[in-house]
Formats: structure tokens, C-alpha cells, sequence
């Protein structure tokens, strides 16, 4: 698998040059501002649940076109961070920033989502009463609000679209069978087609090999790694191979806060990382 | 969908949401409705084997009133996963909305011979309270039976799922609305009829309500609004639109995350279903010639969801049979055992909600893909049993 089989993305879109404005670029309202080349930050987030604090004083920043993988023991909070960031759980305490301009605490998780902010659960989530086309199509970055819906037909562009998101995701003979007789990993791969052809800017991915083959998480790597550069990509997982595979840096969660930061080998060295792991 | 020629006029793309079957049936339906009911009512004698009785007229009519409600209840149940305990409250608002104008067509045929309704002038009023001004035209009575029912279902859809009330708990405020408004209508002061309602109407239009010409046409406009309902519950489901239902139905979240607002589309579904039961109610009360707040009683609204899980959730044509299939029985029981007919109902609801889950449809899609199937590669259901997908 190689760039030339991605389907187009936003590799063209002005805001990713607008880094080399360092000086009097102008912003329309809601456009990502990329001129610190930074596309997310998490300032000193905390989340408690009945006291419990799920996140403690979390920070953390990702560069645009960063690939990150965020690793940790169960109950970390790496899950309840992607929450907070997709608007779904608003934090007690802190700020989240999307690029320099966007407050995403202030948004509903639709507007982060057109925002340019895709995300993957943890537990595949897809529509299984619907074909794996229909679920492309629904991904599919466009207007989404009612009154297009009611009306929309789908051009040929669109479908080509779609029909190319089938082909990286190998699954082109399935377009038409419901995603739910799927095996999970496929269904896995049909939830990051979705991300795909939502055009996101920033793709937050929660264990997305968890329950593939050696063969199929070898081929997500590859895909990830392709999508890196054009796309920023945090990824959660628990599989240290993979995390291998995609090579760049580390970020180890333990209780609700970062614990360690660099390269796998370096963080993998680091004592207080090796406490966590092996003292549970 | 797949792609298509992206100019299709709008008119062709709803005419398209019937298949070539789909549009057989209704022209039989329609001609059955439009010419031979009014040939069997008006032209064969009353002795004549094929003549249909006023009874009949006004069983099947209320019946076909029915099931438009049955429709708007499965785009709201069966593809946005939204169970309304208090439909019935939008069926009755149609029925008054259009019982106004109703009662002003009395004139002074009424007991007291006045302007005013009879029950204004048993409570001693000596004009108009402001909501019924206009309500002698019949216009204005269309305009109420539209807008007003679609406004309440508006506003309080919007607070209800802007505060993300889900399952049960809508169930049981949408049952504590329609109860509320019960209560209401059963005040005098309200100013619509008390506990006895809007009877005894006269005219429609001017035309005698009970003459057998003004019952056919009533009938016959039934069946099309029917026919309408059908037509625009099956363009909505097979649209994108139904697709961003179906996916808010059985992944909520995962809609929200890939960028659709699920208020809107909700409130959209809601409103209309909320719309057509008003419109259905609204032909409802010249047929059987009263409207009184019983109708908002939460038992009604409970036998609407009845009618839809009988005949199939999710499959548009089952909740018409569901509705043709229990009201048949009711009024069957109710003439031969009136004290059996909530036991019955009871019992139905139970089998349909355990052995049926796709109703009656649901039942037969699988019986004939048995058949079908017997040869075929079996394992995967075929996608019209899955998806719900009738005729
Ligand atoms: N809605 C909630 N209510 C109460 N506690 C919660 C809630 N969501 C998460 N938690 C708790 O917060 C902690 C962090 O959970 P989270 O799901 O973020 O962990 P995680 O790092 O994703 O773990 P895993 O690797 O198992 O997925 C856990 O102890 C969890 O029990
Ligand atoms: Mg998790």
C-alpha cells in the first residue's frame, strides 16, 4: 500500500501552509490556524468522576502531521482524554486547543467533527444495519445538515470516492453486504474508512488493531504511516509491535497524567514507566 | 444509493420511491377508494349483495385514518428508535383543530339557536374566546390542524432532545404530556367542549356531514392522504436522510462523531410524524362525528405503538396492517365480547413483542425467504429481512 492508493485528501488545503505565514495571516472564524505548527493542545485537563480523577492535570501537545501513539495501563484515562477532546465529556478543569484559535471545550461533538477531528472507538462502531457503502457514504465529508440530507443525491465524484476508500480498505466485494455480518477486524478497517472519508485534519484512533491478525495490523501500520505528514494521528494502543511499527513518539499515560515522552526505546527504558508496567 | 444522474427532478425522485409493484397496488387501492365505493354506497341498491353499508364507510375510514397514524408513528419508532407513548395528543389536536370549524358550521341548528356553540352557551359565555376566532373558515381551520400540533410537537421535541431524553424516559414524558392534555380538555373553561367534546356537527362545507355523497368523498380523501403518507414515509426513508435516522437509531454517538447533529433530525422526524397524525385526525372526526379529550387517554396512544409492532416496526406497510388488523379485531370484540378486547390486546402485544419482532411483515419476509431459500446459498439473511425493507 502506498500514497498513490490514498484517496484525495485535504493535502491541498491552504490551512496546512499557512505555518510559513508567521506574520499577519489572516484567520476566517473557525479556521484551523496552524502557525505554530502545533495542531492540538491539552492544557493541565482534569477529569473527575464522583472524586475519582480520571485525568490529573493532563498536557500535552501534538505537532500537525505528527503521528503519536499514546500508550499506559488499563484505566490510564487514554480513553477518557479522546472523550475530552471529541467533545463528548467536558473537563473539570483546563483547556483544549485545536490549533491556535479553536477552543474545542466550547464546542458540541458534531461542530468538532467539522472541525476537522475524526475519531475511532475503542470498540468498533459502526452502523450494522446498513451496508458498507451506506456507511462511507454517511462519513462522508459534506453538508450534514437536515435539509441537505433530505435532498441529497450522490454524484459521481462522491462515488468515486467511496469506491476508492472501498479499495484501501479491501472492501470492495463487501460494498454491499451489511457492515454488521462483518468479521471485527474488517469492521475495524470500515471504521477507519469512515475517518477517511471524513477528511479530518487531526484522526484520534483508540486501539484500532485490537482483534486483527498479524497480517491485517501490519497493513493498518502501513496505512497510518501513509497517512502521516497530511494528517496528524494520535493512536492509542496497547500492542508494543505496532507501536514499533509506526515508530515516532510516545506519550505514556498513568493515572490521569503524562508519565514519560520520547522515543518507544527511551520511554521503554525509562524506570518509572517499567515500575508501572510490571507493578501491576 | 448509488450514484445517479444528479438533475432528477425532485417529483420524479418521490414518484420513484414506489417501486413498479408499489404503484400497482395503490392505483388499486385509489381506484377501490375513488370509484368503487362510491359505485357500491351510492349507486347499488341497499339490498344489492355488493352494497356497502354506512357501517362499512365508516369503519374502513376511521381505519384508513388510522394507519396514516401508524405510518407517522413507525418513521418516529421503527427508523428513528424514538418510542411515543403520546401520539394520541396529536391526533386529537387535529380533530379539534378541524371540530372547531366543524361546530361553527352548525350555525343556529344548534339546541339554543345561537351563533355561538351550544356548549358556550350551557356555560353562560356571551362571545368567542379569542383562540376560536376564525375558526368559521375553513381555511383557517386547515392552517390550525397543520401548524398548531406541528408547534407543540416543535418546541417540545426540541427541549426533550436537546436534553438528550432517550428511551424510556421520552416514552413516559411524551405519556405524561398527552395526559396533561387530557386533563385540560376535560375543563370546561378550556373552552373546547368539556368532557363531552365537539358533537352533533352538521355541515361540511357548507354539504350535510352524514349525507352518503359527503361519506364517499371523506373516504376516498382518506385513502389518498394514505396513499400520500405512504409515499412521502417511503422517499424519507429511502433518502439520505432516512439512512442518518436509521444510523442515529442504532449508533447515536457514532453519528455525532462523524459530524451529523442528531437534534435536528430528530426534531425533523418528530414534527412531521406529529403533522400527519394531525392530518389524520382531522379526517378523522367528520367520519365519526366526534372528538372529545378520551382520545388523548394514554390507552390510545399505547394501541397506536400496538398497531405498529403488530404489523412490523421498521417496515411502513406493516404498521397499515397492524392498524387494519387490530381495529378490525377491536371492533369485532367489542360488538361480540367487550370485557375479553384489553386481555386480547394485552396478549397481542405480548407475542408481537416476543416472537414478532418485525410484526406480521417481518413474519412473512422470512416465510418466503424459506422458500426461496431452499435452494439458494443459505447463512446470511437477505438484506430486506435485516434492513426491515417491505414491498
Ligand atoms: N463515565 C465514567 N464514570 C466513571 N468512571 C469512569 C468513566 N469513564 C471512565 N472512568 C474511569 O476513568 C478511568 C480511566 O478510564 P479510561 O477509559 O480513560 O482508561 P483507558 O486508559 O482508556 O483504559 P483501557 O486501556 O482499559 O481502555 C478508569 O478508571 C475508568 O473506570
Ligand atoms: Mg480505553
Amino acid at each position: 500500500m502506498n500514497a498513490a492508493d490514498l484517496p484525495p485528501t485535504n493535502g491541498d488545503n491552504p490551512d496546512w501552509d499557512s505555518g510559513t505565514a508567521e506574520l499577519g495571516h489572516i484567520l476566517k472564524p473557525g479556521q484551523l490556524d496552524l502557525s505554530h505548527k502545533v495542531i492540538l493542545y491539552l492544557d493541565d485537563i482534569t477529569v473527575s468522576f464522583d472524586g475519582f480523577r480520571a485525568l490529573n492535570k493532563l498536557s500535552l501537545t501534538i505537532d500537525a502531521g505528527e503521528l503519536r501513539c499514546i500508550i499506559g495501563p488499563n484505566g490510564a484515562g487514554k480513553t477518557t482524554m479522546m472523550d475530552v477532546i471529541t467533545g463528548k465529556t467536558r473537563p473539570d478543569e483546563g483547556t483544549v486547543f485545536f490549533g491556535q484559535t479553536i477552543d474545542l471545550t466550547r464546542l458540541s461533538e458534531p461542530e468538532i467533527a467539522h472541525m476537522g477531528i475524526g475519531r475511532k472507538f475503542q470498540k468498533p462502531t459502526i452502523f450494522e444495519n446498513h451496508t458498507v457503502f451506506e456507511n462511507l457514504e454517511l462519513a462522508m465529508k459534506t453538508d450534514k445538515r437536515v435539509w441537505r440530507s433530505l435532498f441529497a443525491t450522490l454524484d459521481s465524484a462522491a462515488g468515486d470516492r467511496i469506491a476508492e476508500t472501498l479499495q484501501l480498505i479491501r472492501l470492495t466485494t463487501d460494498a454491499d453486504r451489511l457492515a454488521g455480518l462483518l468479521s471485527h477486524g474488517q469492521k475495524q478497517w470500515l471504521e477507519i474508512g469512515m475517518l477517511l472519508m471524513q477528511e479530518p485534519k487531526l484522526l484520534l484512533l483508540d486501539e484500532p488493531v485490537a482483534g486483527m491478525t498479524d497480517e491485517e495490523t501490519e497493513r493498518t501500520g502501513e496505512l497510518f504511516l501513509s497517512l502521516a505528514g497530511r494528517h496528524s494521528l494520535v493512536v492509542v494502543e496497547h500492542d508494543m509491535a505496532f507501536v514499533k511499527q509506526l515508530g515516532g513518539k510516545v506519550t505514556v499515560l498513568h493515572e490521569g497524567s503524562v508519565l514519560a515522552e520520547g522515543s518507544l526505546e527511551e520511554v521503554q527504558a525509562d524506570q518509572r514507566v517499567i515500575e508501572v508496567y510490571l507493578g501491576r | 444509493m448509488r450514484p445517479s444522474p444528479a438533475r432528477t427532478p425532485f417529483i420524479v425522485r418521490l414518484g420513484a420511491s414506489f417501486d413498479a409493484r408499489g404503484w400497482r397496488l395503490s392505483g388499486l387501492f385509489a381506484a377501490f377508494a375513488l370509484i368503487a365505493v362510491p359505485v357500491m354506497h351510492l349507486a347499488l341498491p341497499a339490498d344489492h349483495p355488493l352494497h356497502l353499508s354506512t357501517w362499512f364507510i365508516t369503519l374502513v375510514g376511521k381505519i384508513l385514518c388510522y394507519a396514516i397514524v401508524a405510518v407517522a408513528m413507525d418513521l418516529i419508532w421503527g427508523y428513528g428508535g424514538i418510542l411515543s407513548l403520546g401520539h394520541g395528543l396529536f391526533f386529537a389536536l387535529g380533530g379539534y383543530g378541524f371540530g372547531m370549524y366543524l361546530m361553527r358550521q352548525i350555525g343556529r341548528d344548534g339546541s339554543y339557536q345561537s351563533d355561538l356553540p351550544d356548549f358556550m352557551v350551557f356555560l353562560d359565555w356571551k362571545e368567542l374566546p379569542w383562540f376560536w376566532v376564525g375558526s368559521d373558515s375553513f381555511l383557517w381551520a386547515v392552517l390550525l390542524v397543520l401548524v398548531v400540533p406541528a408547534l407543540i410537537a416543535f418546541v417540545f421535541g426540541y427541549f426533550a432532545f436537546r436534553s438528550r431524553i432517550k428511551g424510556v424516559y421520552f416514552s413516559i414524558i411524551t405519556q405524561a404530556l398527552t395526559y396533561a392534555a387530557m386533563l385540560l380538555f376535560f375543563r370546561n373553561e378550556t373552552g373546547f367542549g368539556g368532557n363531552n367534546g365537539f358533537t352533533d356537527f352538521k355541515r361540511i362545507l357548507g354539504h350535510p356531514i352524514t349525507a352518503p355523497e359527503t361519506r364517499v368523498v371523506l373516504f376516498a380523501l382518506s385513502a389518498l392522504a394514505l396513499i400520500g403518507t405512504l409515499l412521502l414515509a417511503r422517499y424519507l426513508v429511502r433518502s439520505k436522510f432516512g439512512r442518518v435516522l436509521t444510523a442515529i437509531r442504532d449508533a447515536e454517538s457514532r453519528v455525532m462523531f462523524i459530524g451529523y447533529n442528531p437534534l435536528w433530525y430528530k426534531l425533523f422526524v418528530w414534527t412531521l410524524s406529529a403533522m400527519l397524525c394531525a392530518v389524520a385526525g382531522a379526517l378523522y372526526v367528520p367520519q365519526v362525528g366526534i372528538i372529545n379529550p378520551s382520545e388523548m387517554s394514554v390507552g390510545n396512544s399505547i394501541e397506536i405503538a400496538i398497531w405498529v409492532a403488530v404489523g412490523g416496526r421498521g417496515t411502513l406497510i406493516g404498521p397499515v396492517i397492524g392498524a387494519f388488523l387490530v381495529n378490525l379485531a377491536k371492533s369485532w370484540f367489542t360488538v361480540s365480547f367487550p370485557e375479553y378486547w384489553l386481555f386480547f390486546l394485552g396478549t397481542l402485544f405480548i407475542v408481537a413483542t416476543l416472537y414478532l419482532p418485525q410484526g406480521v411483515v417481518g413474519l412473512w419476509l422470512r416465510l418466503r425467504a424459506r422458500r426461496r431459500g431452499k435452494g439458494a446459498a443459505a447463512g446470511e439473511p437477505p438484506a430486506a429481512v435485516a434492513k426491515g425493507v417491505g414491498a
